[in-house]
């Protein structure tokens, strides 16, 4: 059961979203991420999600994988969209029941907002859908390099992602093993009030400290011996290297941006 | 032959509190040998192989690996790219994500140059077949499988040496096998030296020279069939004879007498084809 959850799901693929540079799609999701916040109208709103709709397309990630993603916030987004309906007041009344009233200013705010946060969704999970955990490690070190400079230890960093990646699906089956092996002596995980479930869960974590401790001494013993010391001197197997679907990806985000800006410009007087 | 381990008059204890684990130990590894140290639990034979590249320093005593001196910090690096070193578990020695990125973790941290490196991993994979899951993510391997990409990160960084802690503990025998079998390729096609550390008596009869350790101490040093002659000291070490041996010891106690001492099924079906015959 617990092995159904996955952190940072990669679905390997060849499509174009893929084959970008891990650095570029970082950096053209954080541009995009703020400017889905810039867009002020309904036509730059539009534009944003149908580029966040295109760029998913181009992914050919399966929808259900986008649906099942969606699911967990969905709460969430139905929540501020009633919200939103509820407690603006101005503009015009479109609908008056007893303490209810909804207006037009009232349902744009709401589908506006929804559109905002699905679209944010779609753009960050195709991020972490379409590239590999080691790319994005790769990515992030080489991103934050100039932090060097500051003293900041990136390479460090990085490895204890690259670490804690490579030991969660070791330590999710050590959690398996630990609970039958509780069951088998009776523990019970399922019933109870929560106070009482929370207990329960201190069997099943004391055992998995003691042994990630133990994993860790091993592991730190087995790096040394292979001549680990830190960052500097290392060189890499793994090259990245930009080509010219970074330019032609950059770009068309880049003109994006712009006509976002150009649209929350023109069309000001809409809403 | 040349001497390439030397321990003179080892001790090492974990803490000042706790006995000695190995009490005055002298023991020589040579060039190009297959060697497998045997020991019960807690015979020391793990904490000897981590001296050996300096994990471990000795409480007192020296021990001097490819003329130099383990206790020196300076030497620790010059030391380990000579001798590598594959554990029991191998869920806790492999660190990247992907089997190829693993291999190439040790001559990163050499610092080679790319195409070096690509060329080693390469080689390396291909010397423990290993090559088709290149790109595979390592915890869906076998265990075999997972020890022999261990192995291909040693083999990767080129070192002279191979010690081995206790590398099939955890394996099943398809596994174990895999891996004993890898270790006799790297020996007599690579001439790299093999120092394997195990409690299983079957994987030290392929071995040119088996230590038998007990109490922190050597109590049988010599080849496969010297060590396994002494069927009765082992017991007493709470060891056992290879199991053809054993069958043999068996046999000889109800009057069937096998000639010399066979150490594998093959030589003992030879051995038991002869006493038939000659009896016939």
């Amino acid at each position: 059961m617990i092995k159904d959850i996955t952190i940072g799901q990669y679905f390997p693929g060849k499509s174009f979203i893929h084959k970008l540079d891990a650095r570029t799609k970082i950096l053209l999701t954080l541009v995009f991420l703020v400017f889905i916040f810039i867009c002020k109208n309904f036509y730059s709103l539009l534009l944003v999600c149908g580029f966040g709709v295109v760029v998913y397309l181009l992914s050919r990630i399966s929808p259900k994988v986008i649906l099942k993603s969606f699911k967990p916030l969905l709460p969430i987004v139905i929540l501020t969209t009633v919200l939103q309906l509820y407690y603006i007041k101005d503009g015009n009344l479109i609908f008056e029941w007893k303490f209810i009233s909804i207006t037009d200013k009232g349902v744009f705010t709401a589908v506006f907002i929804a559109a905002r946060i699905l679209t944010l969704l779609l753009v960050s999970s195709l991020l972490t859908y379409t590239t590999s955990p080691t790319d994005l490690t790769d990515a992030i070190e080489k991103l934050l390099s100039p932090l060097k400079l500051l003293k900041i230890e990136v390479h460090t960093f990085a490895m204890m992602m690259t670490i804690a990646l490579r030991f969660i699906p070791t330590l999710v089956d050590e959690i398996d093993r630990i609970m039958s092996a509780q069951k088998a002596r009776g523990a019970d995980f399922e019933n109870g009030n929560i106070i009482k479930r929370i207990k329960a869960l201190f069997p099943i974590f004391i055992p998995l400290f003691i042994s990630a401790f133990k994993r860790a001494i091993e592991l730190a013993d087995a790096m040394s011996c292979r001549c680990y010391t830190g960052g500097d001197g290392r060189t890499r197997l793994r090259q990245m290297k930009f080509s010219w679907r970074d330019i032609v990806g950059s770009v068309v985000t880049v003109a994006v941006c712009v006509g976002v800006i150009v649209l929350n410009y023109f069309f000001v007087h809409l809403i | 032959m040349n001497k390439i381990i030397e321990f003179k008059n080892v001790s090492f204890s974990y803490s000042e509190e706790e006995e000695a684990v190995l009490q005055n130990l002298d023991l020589d590894f040579y060039e190009g040998q297959f060697t497998c140290v045997l020991g019960h639990n807690g015979s020391g034979k793990s904490t000897m192989a981590k001296l050996i590249n300096a994990l471990y320093i000795p409480t007192s005593g020296t021990v001097i690996s490819y003329g130099l001196d383990t206790a020196d910090e300076k030497n620790e690096i010059p030391i380990r790219r000579n001798i590598g070193m594959v554990f029991q578990n191998p869920d806790n020695q492999i660190v990247a994500t992907i089997v190829e990125d693993d291999v190439a973790f040790g001559p990163e941290n050499l610092g080679l140059p790319r195409d070096e490196i690509r060329k080693r991993v390469d080689e390396a994979l291909k010397a423990v077949n290993m090559y088709e899951y290149r790109y595979h993510e390592p915890h869906r391997l076998s265990g075999g499988q997972k020890q022999r990409i261990a192995i291909a990160g040693v083999i990767a960084m080129k070192t002279n040496c191979i010690v081995l802690d206790e590398p099939t503990a955890m394996l099943d025998p398809k596994g174990r096998r895999e891996v004993i079998e890898t270790l006799l390729k790297l020996k007599n096609e690579y001439g790299i030296s093999v120092i394997l550390v195990t409690h299983f008596m079957d994987e030290a009869v392929k071995a040119d020279r088996v230590v038998v350790m007990n109490d922190g101490k050597v109590c049988l040093d010599g080849t496969p069939a010297q060590v396994f002659s002494n069927a009765s000291h082992l017991e007493s070490m709470g060891l056992t004879v290879p199991k053809p041996l054993e069958l043999a010891y068996q046999l000889q106690k109800n009057g069937v007498r096998i000639n010399g001492e066979p150490l594998t099924a093959a030589e003992f079906v030879d051995g038991f084809k002869n006493y038939v015959e000659n009896r016939g």
